[in-house]
C-alpha cells in the first residue's frame, strides 16, 4: 500500500520535472544577455531578444496587483469579519464562481469595457483583466489566514480597549500578514503566466513600450507569437521565454515561501 | 453554624484598618446576563471593595466567566447576547445611556485563560500596547519605556526580560506570557483589574508566581479573579463569591465562606461534594 503511494507521489512530480527539464534543454542555449536586452529581431534574421516582453510582463503583473490585492485584501477581511450574513456568503459564492470563470472571458470582459471603446489596445486593458482574475484568489486566501487567527488574540485586543476597526487592522490583519503576502504572491505568480485574457486586450507589441495606453509585450504572448510561426531562430526564442517566465514565477514562489517563514512566526495556540 | 474544619488553607488575614475603603469599587445590582434566551447570570447583586482581592468560585458552567466579563462590557463583543441590570464602577454607571464600552474597557484591565501575546510584537510593543490606545498621554518614547518597565516590574517579570524588551514575545515561556498579558494590562495603570482563570493553564510553578503577584497587586488596584480552584481563592482572596447555576449563593469574606459558610450549598461545594 505505501508502495503505492510512493509510486502516485513519484507520478504527481513527474510532468514538473519533465517539463523543466526539456525547457533547460531546448531554451538553455538561447539564453544569453542579447536576450535580456534586445528587442525581438526582424522575421527570420537570427539574434533579438525578449527583453521588452519581460518588461511588459512585470508591467502587467504591477497593473494586477494595484487593482486585484487592495480589493482582494478587503474583501478577505469583509468576509472574515462577517462571515455568514447574507452579502457575506453571497460574496463568496460569487467569488468562488469568478475563480472559476474561463480566462479568455476575462479578457473579453475586458476589451469590451476598456479596449472597443477607444479603439486601440492598451497594457491597461490587460493589466485590468488580470487584476480581474487576481481578486477571487487573494480574496480567499485572505479570508483563510484571517480566520486562523484565534479568538483569543481578538478579545484581548478589545478587552485592552482597542475599537473593532483596529482590532481587525492592527492585531488580526497584522497577525495574518504573513499568509496574506504568501497567498498575494501565490495569486501573482498564477496570472504572471496567463495568455488568454491578453491576447486581445494588451495585444503583445513588437517594439519596446512602457506606455499602459499602448498594446505592450508579454512573455506569453511572445512565447505565443514564435512557438506558431515557422522560423527556427523563434522557435529557441520561444523556448527561452517559457524558461524564462517559469523561472520568474518560480522566484516569486520562494519569495512567497520565504515570506512565511521569516519574522516572529504563527500566532499562538 | 457549625465550624467545619476547613480543607483549604486560608491566608488573607482579618481586614486592617489599611482596607477600610470609602466606597466599594464595584457594585452590581441585579445584573443578568443572557446568551439567545438563556440567562447565564440572574440578579447578581454584590458589592466588590476596593483594594482587595475578590474571588468568584463554583463549578463549571455556573456563569464565573460572564459575570466577570460584564463587569468589563466583553460580554456583549459576542453576538446575540444581552446585559440587564447595572454595574457601577467607582460609582459611574457602565450600562448608561450612551457610555462607550471602549472607555471602560481602557479602565478595567483584563487578563484571560490561556496568554494572548500579541505573535508580531516585541516585548517591549506588547506592553505598550495599551497604551498607544489613549492619544492624549504618552505620546513622548521615553515616557513610554518607564511606562512599560514599571507594568513590568509590577507583574515580576522585569528581571527576567529586561535585556530582551526588544525581542519576539512567543519567546518566552507560558507562565512569563501570561505575566507578560497582566504587565499589558497593569500598564495603563487600571484600577480594577479582572483575571479569568489567569493559572488555569500554567504549570504548578509558574502559577504560584501569579498568584503571588496577585496577592501583591491589592495594594494599588481592585482585583477580581476567577477561578476553579478553590486553594486558590482562599490563597489569594479577601473576599469570595459562590456562584452556582447562575445565581450567587453566598458572598462572605473568604475566612468565613470557606470555614462557616451560611449556605448548605456552599458548604456541599466547598467540601467537595459535588464541582
Amino acid at each position: 500500500m505505501i508502495g503505492f503511494t510512493y509510486l502516485a507521489a513519484i507520478l504527481a512530480t513527474l510532468p514538473l520535472v519533465l517539463i523543466l527539464a526539456h525547457l533547460v534543454r531546448k531554451g538553455a542555449s538561447s539564453l544569453s544577455l542579447a536576450f535580456f536586452t534586445h528587442m525581438p529581431g526582424s522575421v527570420g534574421e537570427p539574434g533579438g531578444g525578449m527583453a521588452n516582453a519581460i518588461v511588459g510582463t512585470l508591467m502587467l503583473i504591477g497593473i494586477a496587483s494595484i487593482i486585484g490585492l487592495p480589493i482582494g485584501i478587503g474583501a478577505g477581511l469583509y468576509l472574515a469579519e462577517k462571515k455568514s450574513t447574507p452579502l457575506a456568503s453571497t460574496v463568496r459564492f460569487l467569488s468562488d464562481v469568478l475563480n472559476g470563470l474561463p480566462s479568455i472571458v476575462m479578457g473579453i470582459f475586458a476589451w469590451e469595457v476598456l479596449v472597443r471603446p477607444v479603439r486601440h489596445f492598451s497594457a491597461l486593458a490587460g493589466g485590468v483583466a488580470l487584476g480581474a482574475m487576481m481578486i477571487p484568489l487573494v480574496t480567499r486566501t485572505t479570508e483563510e489566514m484571517l480566520l486562523v487567527v484565534p479568538t483569543s488574540l481578538r478579545e484581548a485586543a478589545l478587552a485592552l480597549g482597542y475599537p473593532k476597526w483596529r482590532t481587525s487592522i492592527s492585531v488580526v490583519l497584522r497577525t495574518a500578514l504573513a499568509g496574506i503576502v504568501t497567498g498575494a504572491l501565490v495569486a501573482v505568480a498564477r496570472i504572471a503566466g496567463e495568455t488568454a485574457p491578453l491576447l486581445f486586450t494588451a495585444l503583445g507589441n513588437q517594439f519596446w513600450s512602457t506606455s499602459v495606453r499602448e498594446p505592450i509585450a508579454a512573455l506569453p504572448l511572445q512565447i505565443f507569437t514564435y512557438a506558431i510561426n515557422a522560423y527556427d531562430e523563434w522557435h529557441r526564442q520561444a523556448w527561452a521565454g517559457a524558461l524564462v517566465l517559469i523561472t520568474i514565477v518560480l522566484i516569486i514562489s520562494l519569495a512567497a515561501r520565504f515570506a512565511t517563514r521569516s519574522r516572529f512566526g504563527a500566532p499562538v495556540d | 453554624m457549625r465550624i467545619i474544619t476547613p480543607t483549604v488553607q486560608v491566608r488573607s488575614p482579618e481586614p486592617t484598618t489599611s482596607q477600610v475603603e470609602t466606597r466599594p469599587c464595584i457594585v452590581t445590582s441585579k445584573l443578568s446576563a443572557y446568551f439567545g434566551e438563556t440567562a447565564a447570570i440572574r440578579d447578581i447583586s454584590m458589592s466588590v471593595p476596593q483594594q482587595a482581592v475578590t474571588a468568584i468560585i463554583g463549578p463549571s458552567g455556573c456563569g464565573k466567566s460572564t459575570l466577570l466579563r460584564c463587569l468589563n462590557r466583553m460580554h456583549e463583543t459576542v453576538p446575540r447576547t444581552r446585559v440587564e441590570g447595572s454595574v457601577q464602577i467607582l460609582g459611574s454607571e457602565i450600562y448608561g445611556e450612551g457610555t462607550s464600552p471602549i472607555a471602560i474597557r481602557r479602565h478595567v484591565g483584563m487578563v484571560f485563560q490561556r496568554p494572548t501575546p500579541f505573535p508580531t510584537m516585541s516585548i517591549r510593543a506588547n506592553v505598550a500596547a495599551g497604551l498607544r490606545v489613549d492619544s492624549k498621554s504618552h505620546a513622548d518614547r521615553g515616557a513610554t519605556s518607564e511606562i512599560v518597565e514599571e507594568a513590568l516590574q509590577r507583574a515580576g517579570l522585569w528581571a527576567e526580560v529586561k535585556d530582551q524588551l526588544d525581542e519576539s514575545a512567543m519567546a518566552l515561556s507560558g507562565g512569563q506570557q501570561q505575566r507578560l498579558c497582566i504587565a499589558r494590562a497593569l500598564a495603563t495603570r487600571p484600577r480594577v483589574i479582572l483575571l479569568d482563570e489567569p493559572t488555569a493553564s500554567l504549570d504548578p510553578l509558574s502559577a504560584q508566581k501569579v498568584e503571588e503577584l496577585v496577592y501583591d497587586l491589592r495594594k494599588t488596584v481592585t482585583v477580581v479573579i476567577v477561578t476553579h480552584n478553590m486553594q486558590q481563592a482562599a490563597r489569594v482572596s479577601d473576599r469570595t463569591a459562590f456562584l452556582l447555576m447562575g445565581e450567587l449563593v453566598e458572598f462572605a469574606s473568604t475566612r468565613e465562606l470557606f470555614t462557616a459558610p451560611k449556605d448548605p450549598r456552599t458548604e456541599s461545594y466547598i467540601t467537595g461534594r459535588f464541582g
